[in-house]
């Protein structure tokens, strides 16, 4: 089963090169002290807004400091970013979706009246409202975005449910005396593993988006921990004169979005048991 | 009833007018606007080590009976007792241990089955969901069960989707026989397969039977293959029985209206025959508005007045040969 699953995903071309995008980040952020050329908060005074040569391959900021190292340094902030704000959007959006798709009737009429109550809300500007209620720590960053993200998956899970739990090996399970837990999660849940993995890489994507976003504004990751947002926001305010500044943090959050998108969709192809030989 | 001693041995599966009526909701509020009046009014024994078997139009509600039976549905009203005890009052505890007795298999051999799941894990799960957590025991019994059915020890490894439908059906078979049921539930069980497999897996259900002592209610649209496998027939239409019968009785003599146009219409390969049979016409009404009276009368040819008025009780009409209708035989 694992090599068939592997097989079909080595085929293809394009999940593959999200494959390599997504590796190559994690590489990078884990091999961050060695990778980067320059502390990434040493201030270099004479040498600010310097252009990319081969001192500073991507020049450096306002400040003087190295914008490659400040990259390297800012994939950490992404990474951890999308992965916990997803990890929560997908628990509390699996569960809830589990729920309401398995149990019908009231139980769905209220958990999904609360989602779309939620997608009323602006999501971005309630992070907002919350961030600048709470003190903006990217932890505070990581649980907003997942408690404001949760409810696509709810409706995707749910979904699968409501179509799940007509099949017959469904029906089975009740015959043979399984509970309705066993159900829940050993039988229906692990089916719909492929639309959550899906949903979960581009959660991933958005989540660092919003990161992104929020960082740019100032009210993210603050300064002086890097990441791609806040070195973007030296760009915008110095476009005229240091292309490089906005140029390179936008391709990276172009090409890693770009990157979990066709990963989550290669492993969506990769895993539907219906096109396995 | 037919050929068993009411009053020494006890049916294992008895219902008492069960009906079952699935609510239509509308509006804003979601009220009651109709019902589907799946089954209605069904009285029925089936007695230990029988095969009844049940046939009808899609429909007719003859597989919400086979839920019924188990539990999967509520019925509206009416009483359900397997081995004489109501298990419509059994509390979650009981209907867990009731699951041990009855067991199911299912039309469709690629729904039936976890696409995530082995053999292994399929087959055992009923062994493991009832107590036998050991995993070596578990796949030793798996193994039995595994043989029983006629697969192979190295299949119990592999997934659904690497067997034949027929193979499928054989691993539907071996779990609803894992915690030694009395009673299997066959609904459409081998509709789906192909001619030759479908003899294939009538011969392991009959083979089974007088093994372990099974007993069956064999529901399906396939009039000859019940006929092979069944004892008794009971034929229904929207909802109700119409006839029921010893297997032969019912084939040789119907004596319903309904019956006699189901078994007519079955192809018969001889070319004199061509133009003599009678073809019912028309569609089947709908379940959410049944005719009044007899449920047949908008369809019979030998309608009366009375048909359309009142509804036909079952009356015995040939030796435990019982038949819903007033005028019946013809």
């Amino acid at each position: 089963m694992k090599s068939d699953f592997q097989d079909r995903f080595l085929r293809n071309k394009l999940a593959l090169a999200g494959a390599i995008v997504v590796a190559i980040l994690f590489a990078v952020s884990f091999l961050a002290p060695w990778l980067a050329p320059h502390d990434p908060h040493e201030i270099d005074l004479k040498n600010v807004l310097a252009p990319p040569s081969w001192q500073h391959p991507l020049g450096t900021d306002p400040l003087g400091r190295d914008v490659l190292s400040r990259m390297i340094w800012g994939s950490r902030i992404s990474l951890k970013v999308g992965f916990v704000a997803t990890g929560i959007s997908i628990v509390i959006g699996a569960i809830l979706g589990a729920l309401a798709g398995y149990y019908g009737r009231w139980v769905d009429a209220v958990i999904m009246r609360f989602v779309d109550i939620m997608l009323c809300f602006p999501s971005f500007f309630l992070i907002l409202a919350v961030i600048a209620i709470l003190e903006p720590s990217i932890w505070n960053i990581m649980v907003i975005i997942g408690l404001t993200s949760w409810m696509g998956v709810t409706r995707l899970v749910r979904a699968d449910f409501i179509s799940l739990k007509e099949r017959d090996f469904v029906q089975a399970a009740r015959v043979i005396g399984a509970s309705d837990g066993r159900i829940i999660f050993r039988h229906i849940l692990p089916n719909t593993m492929a639309s959550i993995l899906v949903a979960a890489t581009l959660g991933v994507a958005g989540a660092i988006l919003t990161e992104s976003a929020l960082s740019f504004l100032g009210i993210g990751v603050q300064p002086p921990t890097p990441s791609w947002g806040n070195i973007l926001t030296a760009g915008k305010d110095n476009i005229d004169i240091a292309w490089w500044l906005s140029l390179f943090p936008g391709l990276a959050i172009l090409i890693t979005v770009m990157g979990y998108n066709l990963l989550g969709e290669g492993i969506r192809d990769a895993l539907d048991p219906r096109l396995r030989d | 009833m037919p050929s068993y001693d009411e009053k020494t041995s006890t049916p294992l599966v008895r219902l008492k007018n069960v009906v079952k009526h699935f609510p239509i909701t509308g509006g804003i509020f979601l009220r009651q606007i109709a019902a589907v009046q799946a089954v209605d009014d069904v009285t029925l024994d089936i007695w230990p080590g029988e095969t009844l078997g049940l046939v009808g139009e899609s429909g007719c509600g003859k597989s919400t009976l086979g839920r019924l039976i188990l539990r999967l549905e509520e019925p509206t009203t009416g009483e359900i007792l397997f081995n004489g005890e109501n298990i419509l009052r059994y509390n979650k505890e009981k209907l867990r241990q009731l699951r041990r007795e009855m067991q199911i298999i299912f039309q469709d051999p690629f729904s039936s089955l976890n696409p995530r799941k082995s053999v292994a894990h399929i087959v055992g799960e009923p062994l493991y969901v009832h107590g036998i957590t050991d995993r070596r025991e578990r796949e030793a019994r798996v193994l039995k069960l595994l043989e029983v059915v006629g697969l192979k020890k190295e299949q119990m490894r592999r997934y659904p989707h690497q067997f034949s439908g027929g193979q499928r059906q054989r691993i539907g078979v071996a779990r609803a026989l894992a915690l030694n049921p009395k009673l299997i539930i066959c609904d459409e069980a081998v509709s789906a397969l192909d001619v030759s497999i479908q003899a294939q897996v009538i011969n392991l259900l009959r083979d089974l039977q007088q093994k372990f002592g099974l007993t069956y209610l064999f529901i399906s649209h396939n009039l000859s293959v019940v006929e092979y496998i069944s004892d008794r027939v009971g034929v229904m239409y929207l909802g109700k029985i119409v006839e029921l019968a010893p297997s032969e009785s019912l084939y040789i003599n119907p004596i319903h209206p309904y019956t006699k146009a189901l078994l007519e219409a079955a192809p018969v390969p001889d070319p004199s025959q061509r133009g003599k049979r009678f073809v019912l016409l028309g569609d089947v009404p709908s379940p959410i508005d049944p005719p009044r009276g007899c449920r047949f009368h908008t369809r019979c040819p030998h309608v009366k007045e009375i048909c359309r008025a009142e509804e036909p009780p079952l009356r015995e009409l040939l030796t435990d040969h019982v038949a819903a209708c007033f005028f019946a035989p013809f």
